[in-house]
């Protein structure tokens, strides 16, 4: 039967997980990108939410939630065919068409993480390609086998609101993308700094509040789950976040913004599959260990393997995403505040579970997205010539500036 | 008449202003300019990576007076502008042919 109040609020949670993508997401990365580049970014994820959302209606729900095969859904739904009005969606209590729209919300933001490795440089016709064939081919799946009663499903595996569906797919696919197709010009020794950081922090702060409807929408619920997922969400991006800073401050000197703000988003990247299990004491655990090891992470991928995941996803989603997936069963105890273990479960066993799901997804990501991404570079070509490049995307792929400051032009 | 610019740190664009009104310039021109000279740029971290900035930004002060006035002028630049420390900029003074107030046609230091 449907429940006014855990419908009211999914309807609000479905309104906080598109914010995190439009225009939080979008936020985060164009200020991170130079001046040339922001309207390119902007648009990457425009673009994406849209065609996602086709999608979506067309096929890949139904491939993600309907059906009961453990490797894939089926098409019975496909165009939402036989989605009524008043339908209750299976072992809740809201409608079907809220349930299909708060998961299309988790749809649209996997594959725009994944705009953060290919950023400056990508064609705009493969990003459109890549991320409609990525949807199908890796999103559906992995979110069938976790979500829409898949093997991992089965086998017990824990991942509350996308640590492995959404974070460790996007965050792995990211960089093979951003190795396919190579470096930046003058990566990484000559490349320039965010050309916004003050956009990075707003873009930030919404992705942190649009953050509660992911986890705590998750609960599909308004009750006690959602209000405990919405706690340890809010604290471990705290935590996270004063981490990253003390980190910087220690070796640097300077506490500094840019680094605060990609904290929280390692903090909330890293409790998303555990927000539904775990206390406030995982909570704060969480944060000091995701924001030691994204960091770490990140220096790793950029300055040791020089691979330009311009943004950072692979270590900060990924590496996020995976390490919280894995920590979810270490805090769940009930000692720790955590909602404790089913009969025949133990932490070893979960532990071992939630490696399975991890490594499972990750396999997949990897191989699925390298062969999409030579597809898309047979079919239409993946980098931009280098003129584009050094010109910016904004004005060569789209053509408009960003910032039209002084000496505005006319019409005719 | 001399023309001077001055390429001085941003964040003492007040000091020089209120220097030059005391000294009795009436006009001034500031366009914001990035470049270097010695310190070759300095150094910003991102996410932990140490970016090199090359071009560091700075005011360009362009201010047209009498000549007998010159140097005090330029006095009054280099007391307001300078901290002391690497980076504090550079003052340069050209002859200045003629000047013209689009107004009213008037020439010479008139129009100063």
């Amino acid at each position: 039967m449907i429940n006014g109040a855990d419908t009211a609020w999914m309807l609000t949670a479905s309104v906080l997980v598109l914010f995190m993508t439009l225009p939080g997401l979008a936020l985060f990365y164009a200020g991170l990108v130079r001046a040339k580049n922001i309207l390119s970014v902007l648009m990457h994820c425009v673009a994406v939410a849209c065609l996602v959302s086709f999608l979506w209606f067309a096929g890949a729900y139904s491939l993600a939630f309907v059906g009961s095969n453990p490797w894939i859904g089926d098409l019975s739904q496909a165009f939402l065919a036989g989605v009524e009005r008043g339908a209750v969606h299976p072992a809740t209590t809201i409608p079907d068409t809220v349930y299909i729209m708060f998961q299309m919300t988790f749809a649209i933001i996997t594959p725009g993480l994944i705009i953060g490795a290919y950023v400056e440089r990508i064609k705009f016709s493969a990003v459109l390609l890549f991320s409609g064939l990525w949807l199908i081919v890796v999103y559906a799946p992995v979110a069938h086998w976790v979500w829409g009663g898949g093997w991992l499903a089965t086998l017990g595996v824990k991942d509350y609101a996308g640590g492995i569906v959404v974070h460790t797919t996007a965050g792995i696919s990211a960089l093979i993308v951003a190795i396919a197709l190579g470096k930046r010009e003058g990566f990484p020794h000559h490349v320039h700094p965010p050309h916004a950081p003050w956009i990075v922090m707003v873009g930030a702060a919404m992705l942190w509040v649009g953050w509660f409807g992911f986890n705590a929408g998750s609960a599909l619920t308004s009750g006690a789950d959602a209000g405990m997922a919405m706690l340890v969400t809010h604290l471990a991006a705290a935590v996270a976040t004063l981490t990253w800073m003390a980190i910087e401050w220690a070796r640097f000197g300077k506490p500094s913004l840019v680094g605060s703000v990609t904290g929280t988003i390692a903090g909330l990247a890293t409790v998303t599959p555990a927000s539904g299990f775990i206390g406030p004491y995982g909570a704060v655990i969480i944060g000091v260990v995701s924001g030691c090891i994204c960091y770490s992470a990140v220096q790793i991928v950029k300055l040791r393997y020089f691979v330009d995941d311009s943004l950072d996803v692979f270590a900060v989603h990924g590496i996020g995403g995976m390490t919280g997936t894995l920590l979810t069963a270490i805090l769940m105890p009930i000692v720790l505040g955590g909602v404790g273990f089913a009969d025949n479960v133990t932490l070893q066993s979960q532990l071992g579970v939630q490696a399975v799901g991890v490594i499972a997804a990750a396999v997949w990501s990897a191989g699925m997205s390298y062969a999409l991404i030579k597809i898309t570079e047979l079919l239409v070509g993946v980098r931009v010539v280098p003129d584009f490049e050094t010109q910016g995307l904004d004005l060569s792929t789209h053509g408009e500036s960003g910032y039209n400051v002084a000496f505005g032009g006319s019409t005719q | 008449m001399k023309f001077i610019i001055a390429i001085i740190q941003p964040h003492r664009i007040d000091a020089v202003r209120e220097a030059l009104t005391e000294v009795g310039v009436e006009g001034l021109t500031v366009s914001e300019v990035r470049g270097y000279g010695r310190q070759r740029g300095h150094k910003e971290v991102y996410r932990g990576a140490e970016y090199t900035i090359t071009y560091v930004p700075k005011l360009k002060l362009e201010v047209a007076v009498e000549s007998e006035k010159a140097d005090e002028v330029v006095e009054a630049i280099s007391r307001a502008a300078r901290t002391g420390k690497i980076g504090d900029g550079k003052i340069f003074m050209l002859e200045l042919q003629a000047a013209m107030r689009i107004r009213t046609g008037e020439m010479g230091s008139q129009a100063l």
